[in-house]
């Protein structure tokens, strides 16, 4: 078993599968509505220069989220 | 295309949508889609006008309506604002929804971008619940291909049983088959009764609690509404609707006690089932989702994995770690750079023209034998105002905003603001204010529309109220000439240019740390509260339309700011020329008010002449600068007017020190905002108290810091 991580902890360059979200409310709707359900590949592409919010790709657009909202995403890692 | 007179004007004021059919042969087409697809432009290439466009997510705030004529018809275009959804978890969504559901256009026009088709296809399936009438404009088709991105648009039309179209919303032509379909769709017949809108199928279980509801609500809705969509957000019990609902099918429909108890059954079987709201809701997304992967797995194919094509270069320059700020800098002073060299000459050209042109006025006076008073009130009052306005004020407008526009249709913007959110954050406040904030160097009415894009109430407020703290266009060429005056020497050249461009900046920087300084303040006083949910799209970049983004707004700029020029400056110099030439127990009116204001302006390093020329600027900044000239002028002092040089010995003739320069110019980045602005910020907030708190606080921010400065200048004795 991998352990379990969220998807702040994902750097540029890597990707990860979402396992579930966590977050609830508007958030929650929110990251549905971008395509943000389980199974769903991201990517991380960087962060912005003080280091949140990140951009990562969901679905082929690219969507800046704040930290505390991303560690409420589970994620697995993908090794590459 | 950028900001144009009719988003920056007092037609940005009047939002307020009603649709008027000429005939009843016209047809109301709306324009839905993802933010940032495109659909401004198809609607400005249809419609021939001049909705806003820019590339950033967000931007259309409001339904916009046009009209273009095809085979003899007048279609009604609306533009709605661009959302992810039409579950209506914002206020553009809820704006989106109603118009779709409610407003029943007689076709839709879903527009997606080919790059992520995956995603926008989520929308489409949406829409298709609510409409027998959905277009599917799969639009950017040119950028797509670029990318290595091939769509089967046949092959999804068959599965979706809808037509789609390609299109490349630049281009006109691409369009008409976009048109012809639309004009098809708007002919065939409409009924909502039959069970055909259902492009998705959920879960077993709520399939089988919506077969509970459906033909009760069929029976009640009588072909209106879709009674599957209406199903589904009865169970998913979405109180924004129930108001619409009542709007449309009648205030006794949520009692019809047969619905009630259908109801009642469907929802007692999800619950039963362990289905609560966010399960359902989840599960009804999830759906919608897969069935769009599912539609994208025939009929896109990708050269190259989806990863590899997003040129994310740019990116690590422009939001990298130690790059970001720098080149945010950088770009900005480069801009302003290019502003104050590129004004140069067409104000000089300008101002001899206008001048020289003056001459010929008192000639033609003197020609015709008017009165001296005539010739003195409009020739060296009312016409020299507006020659100095359009001569000083108008190139550095002129150049800026087509410039800023550049940036804007570039898609900078949102990188600012993905840059920028962090210190917003530590503000409470949210990233997409950088947006609004800059928007506001554009026009401050601008960006307090703008700021809709913020869906939290409290934090759209922060970033109306803060605003007009970065200098607006009308404010920038008073800048310009003042440090050009009094700090960079008059000298030509490579380094005075860029030491204004530095000063400027440094300036600008000011206003901005002041919108920081200012929105944490209000978010721990009276605007309390912790940062709502954020999610931020960086779109592409894409070259932007030079020609046309130069060729409009250079226009539209243009003319806009004549019209403001004739219609302020010429009232304004009117009035200056009254009262420097009536006078009252011996002394004129002018000097009377000056003197009247100078106290409270010694205080602040500044002069009477220059508040009461604040004060008169209330409708537009523009005339500030125009108004203080003109009024030492007024008072006798006789100098060609016209080049800096000039404008120096004019102002150090009437005392003005370097000092008197750092509070004008300090004043003038903080003080009240124009009018315009003011009614847009009420216009926005409802509130006379919030309208009042927008002119307040810049005001006060200005006083404190001119009064600080002078202070500072006395006890160093500087």
């Amino acid at each position: 078993m991998e352990h379990p991580r969220n998807l702040s902890e994902l750097l540029p360059g890597q990707s990860a599968e979402v396992r579930s979200l966590q977050t609830v409310g508007p958030m929650r709707r929110r990251l549905l509505d971008l395509g943000l359900i389980e199974h769903t590949e991201v990517m991380c592409l960087g962060k912005s220069p003080l280091g949140d919010p990140s951009a990562y790709l969901i679905r082929g657009a690219v969507i800046a989220i704040r930290a505390k909202d991303s560690r409420q995403i589970l994620i697995n890692i993908k090794q590459t | 295309m950028g900001l144009t007179s009719h988003s920056t004007g007092t037609k940005a004021l009047d939002a307020k949508l009603i649709l008027q059919k000429q005939s009843p042969e016209d047809r109301i087409i709306a324009l839905a889609g993802n933010p940032n697809v495109g659909k401004s432009t198809i609607f400005n290439s249809l419609t021939g006008m001049k909705q806003h466009t820019g590339n950033w997510p967000g931007k259309t705030v409001a339904n916009a309506q046009g009209r273009y004529r095809l085979h003899g018809r007048t279609y009604i275009l609306v533009d709605i604002p661009g959302t992810y959804s039409l579950m209506a978890h914002s206020a553009e969504e809820e704006v989106a929804r109603n118009f779709l559901c409610f407003q029943k256009p007689d076709a839709i026009a879903v527009v997606c971008d080919a790059s992520c088709l995956e995603r926008n296809l989520n929308l489409v399936l949406q829409t298709m619940e609510i409409s027998a009438h959905v277009v599917l404009c799969i639009n950017l088709m040119d950028e797509a291909e670029k990318k290595g991105i091939h769509i089967d648009a046949g092959r999804l039309s068959e599965t979706l049983g809808i037509p789609v179209v390609t299109t490349v919303g630049r281009d006109k032509k691409s369009l008409k088959s976009l048109t012809s379909a639309l004009q098809q769709i708007c002919d065939s017949p409409k009924d909502l009764s039959v069970q055909e809108l259902r492009p998705v199928s959920y879960p077993p279980l709520i399939e089988e609690s919506l077969s509970l509801l459906v033909p009760v609500l069929q029976k009640l809705t009588d072909g209106q509404i879709s009674p599957r969509w209406l199903g589904l957000r009865l169970l998913d019990d979405d109180p924004s609707l129930i108001q619409e609902i009542h709007r449309c099918l009648g205030p006794a429909f949520p009692e019809n006690p047969e619905l009630l108890s259908a109801l009642e059954k469907a929802s007692s079987l999800l619950k039963a089932h362990g289905i609560g709201p966010e399960t359902f809701r989840d599960l009804i997304t999830s759906a919608l989702i897969y069935r769009a992967e599912e539609l994208c797995r025939d009929t896109v194919r990708y050269e190259q994995p989806p990863c590899q094509f997003r040129d994310w270069k740019l990116d690590r320059i422009l939001t990298g770690r130690i790059s970001g700020y720098p080149a945010m800098i950088l770009l900005l002073a480069f801009l302003l750079w290019l502003t104050i060299t590129g004004a140069n000459y067409p104000s000089q050209a300008l101002s001899s023209l206008l001048f020289g042109f003056q001459e010929l006025l008192s000639r033609l006076f003197l020609a015709l034998h008017a009165p001296d008073w005539l010739h003195s009130m409009l020739v060296l009052g009312v016409y020299r105002v507006v020659a100095w306005v359009v001569s000083v004020m108008l190139p550095p407008m002129a150049i800026f905003f087509p410039l800023f526009t550049l940036l804007e249709d570039a898609g900078y913007l949102p990188r600012l603001a993905y840059n920028l959110d962090r210190p917003f954050q530590c503000c409470h406040a949210c990233g997409k204010q950088a947006l609004c904030m800059a928007m506001g160097f554009g026009c401050n009415a601008a960006g307090v529309t703008g700021c809709r894009i913020i869906d939290s109430p409290r934090e759209r407020l922060l970033a109306i109220l803060t605003n007009s703290f970065v200098p607006c266009n009308g404010r920038f060429p008073t800048l310009i000439a003042l440090i050009a005056i009094f700090f960079t020497g008059m000298q030509k050249g490579l380094t005075a240019s860029l030491l204004s461009a530095l000063l400027l900046t440094f300036v600008i920087l000011l206003g901005i740390g002041a919108t920081f300084a200012v929105t944490w303040l209000l978010s721990v006083t009276v605007l309390k509260g912790i940062p709502s949910a954020f999610t931020l799209e960086l779109p592409p970049y894409r070259k932007p339309q030079i020609g046309p983004v130069l060729v409009r707004s250079v226009f539209d700029r243009t003319l806009f700011v004549l019209g403001r020029a004739a219609a302020v400056a010429v009232p304004a110099g009117f009035l200056i020329w009254c009262m420097a030439n009536l006078s009252f127990h011996g002394t004129d009116l002018l000097s009377l008010c000056a003197s009247f204001l100078d106290p409270a302006a010694r205080w602040m390093g500044l002069q009477g002449v220059i508040l009461m020329a604040f004060l008169l600027g209330f409708p537009a900044n523009e005339i500030v600068m125009p108004v203080i000239f003109m009024a030492y002028l007024a008072q006798g002092t006789l100098t060609e007017p016209g080049s800096l040089d000039a404008m120096k010995d004019l102002l150090l003739a009437n005392g003005w020190t370097w000092k008197t320069a750092v509070s004008t110019i300090l004043f003038s980045l903080f003080h009240w905002p124009c009018s315009t602005t003011l009614l847009t910020v009420h216009k926005e907030t409802g509130s006379i108290r919030w309208t009042a708190l927008a002119a307040l606080l810049p005001t006060a921010v200005g006083v404190l810091l001119c009064m600080l400065f002078t202070g500072i200048c006395q006890i160093c004795a500087l």
